[in-house]
Order: structure tokens, then C-alpha cells, then sequence
């Protein structure tokens, strides 16, 4: 058992625990989080994303330090991936992260994909809501290393920060979707290489062709950017993306991380003000979640009495085809 | 909801010799056998350990030590856990010990030594066979 008490009170084995039980979809934990929702919407939740190797591990130390410094409890949601093959995953993220292992105001817990795709787990909103009311001040969520599609993290975090080291080029001309497009900040890293400002310069133009201005917005009439509707960007009216050069090995232009991402977080809170936007959030929230539980009913509908081997026998035998049978499923289970 | 229950192990490096190449194996191994391993790299001193396994919510510590550190650091792990209410949590360890220090190290609270030599398979199997996930 796990008290509410020991959560809010921000107990570190409880919360541990209560993590598990969500990774692990332990049916106790939905019990709780609905408990704990109450308490949310406290936290400042930042997303650090990139390519492999490009930081983001170091950067997300580097970040820790700083929000200690200005006396902010930091939890850290550190993601790897897991093994296609044995589904056994090494996590690593904490490596760089040691000197605060022993700060009781900062918890880094690692999570494995477990096959889920988009750069974060399949519950990571889950924990960050329970990090969240648990009273841990600044969230900050580390995915997998991603490569352009893996862009999850923009619809939980207030403010993305994507990662990327120099030597990309004309590349990033050609990858300008995706993970380019959900960034808030650009944190050019290693920028003490060769081709960093090279690197700066392409997102600069990529940005220039790319971004709608404030007053085009305005013209409009829209206060938020919307895209396709799965894919959908909420961000605020008229944010162009920082482009931030730094070394987070050295902590070398971290400061300027830092300040522009207190300038997001102020515009996102500005932002938070108007009401479509909140809805826009909520919308992103709750179909995450209404997605997760149709799922998990279908699947326990599956895994009742045998309703999966039985469709498995009638695909065998060449009885069925696959889109009827998952079409009946599906109306059978709304009846139930 | 779909549960998926898995083993986690932390595989730490205490103190201060730097051959990390064993725990490395390790961590590799229980991997590929389907277990969530966190690494925590080296230097690694009790309190972080004990700080890390708990935020991780692992079920096993294995630690690896090579300088002959031992007999000091797995038992200060054992009694931090206790300290922390998390003497649930298991610990074993491997490197280079001594086979008369073993028992004393068990006494103290560590449940299996696995000195050089042994195949990782059998690291696999006595956690199979006595941990379980929580």
C-alpha cells in the first residue's frame, strides 16, 4: 500500500514505488493518480530531446545545477530504449548525472521504452502528473535518443528543448520536419566544434523560412499553431525558437539556456491565460490517456475467454480475414 | 491495465579502482535476459548506491569491486538500505574476493558472491530463481 499522505508529503519510497506501478501497469496505480490529480499544474515541465550523443544526459545535469542553485526541487524522468530482443534494456542517463545523488531535492528516475515508440514510454504522462503533484518543482524529461519522428515529448512538456551537435549541415534542410518542428529552444551543444556556427545558421534560416510572424498569426485570427490533428503543436502565440549555443561539458552558454527558458516558461504561463489554449492542452492530455484505456480495455477483452486464440484459430484456418474479425471485436465490445 | 512486470537490477561500481569491464558484462547480460539494469558508472560511494537503488525502486543491487574493498563497502550498502526502510532490496556482488571472506559477507547480509570465472549464465539464473519483481 501506498498512503496519499506519503506522496504529497513527497516521500521518496512511496513515489518510487508508486513510479513502478505505473511503469509496470500495476492496476493500484490508476487509483492513486486520480487521487493525485487534484494536485497537479504546479510543476514547470521542460522536455530535452535530440539525437543520439548530441548532450542530452550532460545538458540535463547541467540543468539540475542550475535549478538548485536557484533553490528548486528537480525530478528528472530519464528515458532509454529498450531491447527489441530480449525486451531487457541498460539504462544509463544517471551516469552523468552523479553529483546529485545524494540531494534529497533532486530525484532522476530511468524508464525504459518498452517498446513504445515516440521517444518516451507509454505512461511517462502518468509519471510526470504524479511527479508533478507530488510537489517536484521543475520536471525535467529526458527521451531516447531520437531521430525525426520521435516527437512525443512536445505535447506533455510546456517548453522543448531539442539538442543538437554541429556537423549536421546541409542536413538539416532535409530533416526539417519533425523533430526540428517541435523545438521551442534549439541548444546548439559541442558548439565549441568545428561547424557549430554553421549549425546555427541553417536552423536560423530554416526558422526564417519556416515560422509564421506574430502579425501574420494575428491576421489569422489563431492564437495557438495547429497542425494535423494527431500531431498537433500547441505553443504560444507568436514564440519564435531560441537558438542557444552551448558546451555542457564546460557549462559554457547554460546561463543562456537558462534565460530563455524562464522567457518560455513566462510566455507559455501568459499563454496558459487564454482559455483555447488551456483546452488545446487538455485535449492533448486526455487523448492520451482516452487512447490508453480504450487500448487496455480492447486488450482485456482480448485476453478473455480466449477471444484472442479464437480469432487466431479462424485467421489460421483461412475462416476470417483480419479487418472483419477486428471489426467485430471492436462492436462486441462496445456492446459489452 | 496491461501489466508487464520486470526484474530491475542496479549494477554499481563503489569505491575506487576503475575496472569496470566485469560490471559492464553484467549489466550486458541481465539485459539481454530481459532485466531493466540501471548503471550507474564508477566511484560510486554507498550513499549514492543506496540513494540511486531507491529512486530506481530496483529489486537487486549488484556491486563489483576489485580493489578489495569489499568486506567494508557491501555490508555499509546492506545497513544504508536498512537505514532507508529498503532492506527489501538485494544485494550481491562479484570481483576479486577472497573465498574465506564469503561467509562473512553473507552473514553481513549479502546473498551471493560471484567471483571471477563464473559464466554469466548462472549470475541470470540465481536472480530468476530469487528475486522477484515487486
Amino acid at each position: 500500500m501506498i498512503s496519499l499522505d506519503a506522496l504529497l508529503s513527497r516521500d521518496v519510497r512511496a513515489g518510487a514505488r508508486l513510479l513502478r506501478w505505473i511503469d509496470d501497469g500495476n492496476a493500484e496505480a490508476r487509483g492513486l493518480l486520480k487521487q493525485l490529480y487534484p494536485h497537479t499544474g504546479k510543476g514547470t515541465i521542460i522536455g530535452i530531446t535530440g539525437n543520439p550523443g548530441a548532450g542530452k544526459s550532460t545538458l540535463t545535469d547541467q540543468l539540475i545545477h542550475r535549478y538548485r542553485k536557484q533553490g528548486k526541487s528537480v525530478a528528472v524522468v530519464a528515458v532509454d530504449p529498450s531491447s527489441p530482443f530480449s525486451g531487457g534494456a541498460l539504462l544509463g542517463d544517471r551516469i552523468r548525472m552523479q553529483e546529485h545523488a545524494v540531494d534529497d531535492d533532486v530525484f532522476i528516475r530511468s524508464f525504459a521504452t518498452r517498446g513504445h515508440l515516440g521517444g518516451l514510454t507509454n505512461t511517462t504522462t502518468d509519471v510526470v502528473h504524479a511527479l508533478d503533484a507530488m510537489g517536484w518543482q521543475i520536471i525535467l524529461i529526458e527521451t531516447v535518443g531520437v531521430g525525426q519522428d520521435e516527437v512525443e515529448v512536445q505535447r506533455l512538456a510546456h517548453t522543448t528543448v531539442v539538442t543538437m551537435a554541429p556537423g549536421l549541415g546541409d542536413e538539416i534542410q532535409a530533416i526539417k520536419a519533425g523533430i526540428l518542428e517541435i523545438a521551442d529552444i534549439f541548444a546548439v551543444n559541442k558548439s565549441d566544434r568545428e561547424g557549430a556556427d554553421r549549425t546555427v545558421s541553417e536552423l536560423q534560416m530554416m526558422l526564417d523560412i519556416g515560422y509564421v510572424s506574430p502579425a501574420e498569426q494575428a491576421h489569422h485570427g489563431g492564437s495557438i499553431l495547429l497542425r494535423d490533428q494527431r500531431q498537433e503543436r500547441v505553443c504560444p502565440q507568436g514564440w519564435v525558437p531560441h537558438i542557444v549555443k552551448t558546451i555542457a561539458t564546460t557549462g559554457d552558454g547554460v546561463d543562456e539556456l537558462m534565460t530563455a527558458l524562464a522567457e518560455h516558461t513566462q510566455a507559455f504561463q501568459n499563454a496558459c491565460q487564454d482559455e483555447s489554449f488551456g483546452r488545446a492542452r487538455q485535449r492533448q492530455e486526455f487523448l492520451d490517456v482516452f487512447r490508453r484505456a480504450l487500448f487496455e480495455r480492447g486488450w482485456s477483452y482480448l485476453m478473455h475467454e480466449d477471444h484472442l486464440n479464437q480469432i487466431l484459430d479462424q485467421l489460421l484456418d483461412g475462416s476470417a480475414d483480419p479487418y472483419t474479425l477486428a471489426e467485430e471485436a471492436v462492436k462486441t465490445l462496445y456492446r459489452l | 491495465m496491461t501489466e508487464q512486470r520486470k526484474i530491475r537490477v542496479l549494477i554499481a561500481k563503489p569505491g575506487l579502482d576503475g575496472h569496470d569491464r566485469g560490471a559492464k558484462i553484467v549489466a550486458r547480460s541481465l539485459r539481454d535476459a530481459g532485466m531493466e539494469v540501471i548503471y550507474t558508472g564508477l566511484h560510486q560511494t554507498p550513499e549514492m548506491i543506496v540513494s540511486a537503488a531507491i529512486q530506481e525502486d530496483v529489486d537487486a543491487i549488484g556491486m563489483s569491486i576489485m580493489s578489495g574493498a569489499h568486506n567494508v563497502l557491501m555490508p555499509v550498502v546492506v545497513e544504508g538500505l536498512a537505514e532507508k526502510n529498503a532492506q527489501d532490496i538485494a544485494v550481491f556482488g562479484g570481483g576479486i574476493i577472497p573465498e574465506d571472506d564469503i561467509p562473512d559477507l553473507k552473514e553481513k547480509g549479502i546473498k551471493a558472491v560471484f567471483t571471477p570465472g563464473t559464466p554469466t549464465a548462472d549470475i541470470i539464473t540465481w536472480i530468476k530463481e530469487n528475486i522477484s519483481p515487486k
